[in-house]
């Protein structure tokens, strides 16, 4: 079966982690952030959403070119 | 069986839609309902771009054993990630602390290494498509019949139960009308199981897995850090709930631990029976290595799933300890919440840990992975359930000999019924008080003694179709009895009686110190006997089929794999091996 798994993961978790990034830096310093003990972290586990699709994409990519 | 288990707690965290309407815990924003559509359209788009590989009945209820080995392998565990792992763990987390972990490493792990090692061959290698199936080949059409009819019902009534619990926790939670949750959460899943089949539900699966790791991991992760970390959680346990929740082992010498059973009934009834009876015979699992590409990736798909899910416990099973650790400590303000009865209602851990800790925007993502969860383990019952219908149901019973388009209807047909039955049963199971309960006990008689019929039919070729189906009866009547004459508390304690669903509903003979220990014994009664059974009728009846007829079947009958060509991290036997000693080790370390 010719379906690359990694390119619908990698484009969720890419949308995921720009949607919280974006909103992380219209909230900054709100205090929304009290109950997660002070971290902004729509921003901190937003990029770690990025990075995980964006590593997706690539893997996906690359597996293409193959 | 540890599905079914657990469904129950689920129905009971599921709360009456009349209960106190007073505070919504949880209020969501524009930014955590964008989360939830992306994931929406992401799924639904998947079963549409996997449409066009769709071409017969097989492509749709098998996936044409095509799919990468990483794929099966993580929906090998993902199948299985339904709600009652993600919310019943939790829930077990806080109730029993570390010795939870002995449903995965003590149960899950060596059951789906011996499945891997020992049993995909014969899946895999024979001309089953099917659980099943496989038992027609081997004994006869009655053990078939009754192994199928069972499956199916099980499996349309836990995703019925899932079901509820789902609308149920958000009505709970976001106030969404209990109605709107149900049709929604279930025209998701048919929109893509329908499109793509198999297939879909599998790749889905694997996507729900990521989702679910990524979306509860920070959870896990500001809890430990607002604790102190690893030991602040350790020290506030052993202060509050006491240091036997901080230990998996050292306690069960007696029964004098949070489960209330000591290691013999642990490692012989949850280690070996059930769990070797779910892991290694359960149709919903094992489909998932069948739709692997080759029998080495049939054999490794358990393999990659045990990886992950022995790790899984930090996800899982932290969070309940946690909650345990929170509740404790000054000026945190958190509880775990109150169920209908007024008393601590354990499967809210979870959804009140995410109130507690994540801001609007991570709120978003965790209860899509939430969501996610449920309707993972929703496919996986309805792709397992249309697969029996219409291979080991229709066409062996209703419509022979059809054409190929018509059963691929069929299936697709299946698929429908399947999902409407589930809605049925959330129904009855809000509606019906007990029912639930009712069901999960029947499941538990069935699934009892089936591990002994499996066993017995790969590596016993002597052992015949009479023997297995009487044998499979036996211990299920067996199980029966011995929850009618056994009651899950001491008979010095009984008072005023149990209620029926408990147990000693044919009069108390004896008394265990906990439900889980009564449930562990019954099932290692009920296997012994079928064990038994199963080779006495087997030694008295006729043999029906002849060495050649069970050749791929039985062990001693096929040629054994050679894998003496393939590198070392390849073989299924030194992967397996290695997985079991990193387990091993947990245990040790985590004693």
């Amino acid at each position: 079966m010719n379906f690359d798994l990694r390119l619908p993961i990698g484009i969720l978790f890419s949308l995921f982690g720009l949607i919280l990034v974006c909103f992380g830096f219209l909230t900054k310093g709100s205090d929304i952030y009290a109950k997660s003990l002070g971290h902004n972290i729509n921003l901190e586990w937003g990029a770690v959403l990025l990075v995980f699709g964006a590593f997706m994409l690539f893997l996906a990519k690359r597996g293409k070119g193959a | 069986m540890i599905d079914i288990q657990s469904i129950s707690l689920l129905a009971a965290a599921g709360l009456p839609a009349s209960s106190g309407e007073s505070t919504t815990l949880i209020n969501l924003h524009s930014v955590d309902y964008a989360i939830l559509a992306v994931y929406i359209l992401v799924v639904v788009g998947i079963g549409f771009v996997l449409k066009k590989y769709v071409k017969s009945a097989s492509d749709f209820l098998t996936s044409g054993r095509s799919i990468p080995v990483w794929v099966t392998g993580l929906a090998f565990l993902s199948a299985n990630l339904g709600a009652q792992e993600v919310i019943g763990m939790a829930a077990s987390g806080a109730k029993y602390g570390i010795m939870t972990a002995h449903f995965y490493w003590v149960g899950a792990i060596p059951a789906m290494i011996f499945l891997a090692i020992f049993m995909m061959p014969f899946y895999y290698g024979s001309r089953a498509r099917s659980v099943p199936e496989y038992l027609k080949l081997r004994f006869d059409e009655k053990t078939r019949g009754l192994n199928a009819i069972s499956f199916a019902v099980m499996t349309v009534a836990s995703s019925g139960a899932s079901l509820h619990a789902l609308a149920a926790l958000l009505h709970l939670l976001l106030k969404w009308d209990y109605n709107f949750s149900l049709i929604v959460s279930s025209a998701v899943v048919l929109a893509y199981v329908l499109k793509g089949g198999l297939s879909s539900a599998i790749y889905t699966e694997v996507l729900q897995f990521f989702l679910i790791v990524l979306g509860f991991a920070p959870l896990v992760i500001i809890g430990l850090n607002d604790l102190g970390g690893w030991n602040g959680l350790m020290q506030s346990l052993t202060k509050v709930s006491g240091p036997e929740f901080t230990h998996s082992w050292k306690y069960m010498g007696t029964t004098a631990n949070p489960m209330g059973v000591e290691w013999f009934g642990m490692v012989f009834g949850l280690g070996f029976v059930l769990s070797f009876g779910y892991w290694c015979t359960d149709f919903l699992v094992v489909q998932r290595a069948m739709a692997a590409k080759s029998m080495g990736d049939a054999r490794r798909t358990p393999i990659i799933g045990a990886i992950p899910k022995m790790l899984f416990p930090v996800i899982v099973i932290l969070p309940g300890m946690i909650a345990l650790g929170l509740a404790a400590k000054a000026g945190s303000g958190y509880s775990i919440p109150l169920g209908v009865s007024g008393a601590t209602d354990y499967n809210l851990v979870i959804p009140s840990l995410i109130a507690h800790y994540l801001p609007t925007g991570m709120l978003g993502l965790a209860l899509t992975a939430l969501m996610a969860s449920f309707m993972s383990g929703m496919a996986g019952n309805v792709t397992a359930f249309n697969t029996v219908w219409t291979y080991d149901i229709y066409q062996s019973y209703i419509g022979k000999g059809k054409s190929d388009s018509h059963y691929m209807w069929m299936a697709k047909f299946a698929t429908v019924a399947g999902i409407l039955i589930s809605i049925g049963f959330a129904y009855v199971a809000k509606n019906v008080d007990n029912i639930m309960d009712f069901l999960q006990l029947v499941f538990g008689f069935v699934n009892a003694p089936v591990f002994a019929t499996f066993l017995l039919g790969m590596f016993w070729k002597r052992a015949t179709g009479h023997g297995a189906f009487y044998g499979l009866l036996a211990g299920t009547i067996c199980a029966m009895i011995f929850h009618g004459i056994s009651s899950p508390v001491p008979l010095d304690k009984i008072g005023d009686g149990i209620p029926w669903v408990q147990g000693a509903w044919l009069g108390a003979k004896f008394g265990f110190t906990s439900s889980m220990a009564q449930n562990f014994w019954l099932a290692i009664v009920a296997w012994t006997l079928c064990f038994v059974i199963t080779i006495a009728i087997s030694l008295a009846t006729r043999r029906t089929k002849t060495d050649t007829e069970l050749v791929g079947l039985v062990y001693s009958l096929t040629d054994k794999i050679k894998e003496d060509d393939e590198p070392l991290w390849k073989r299924p036997a030194v992967v397996g091996g290695v997985v079991l000693l990193v387990a091993l080790i947990l245990n040790i370390v985590f004693r």
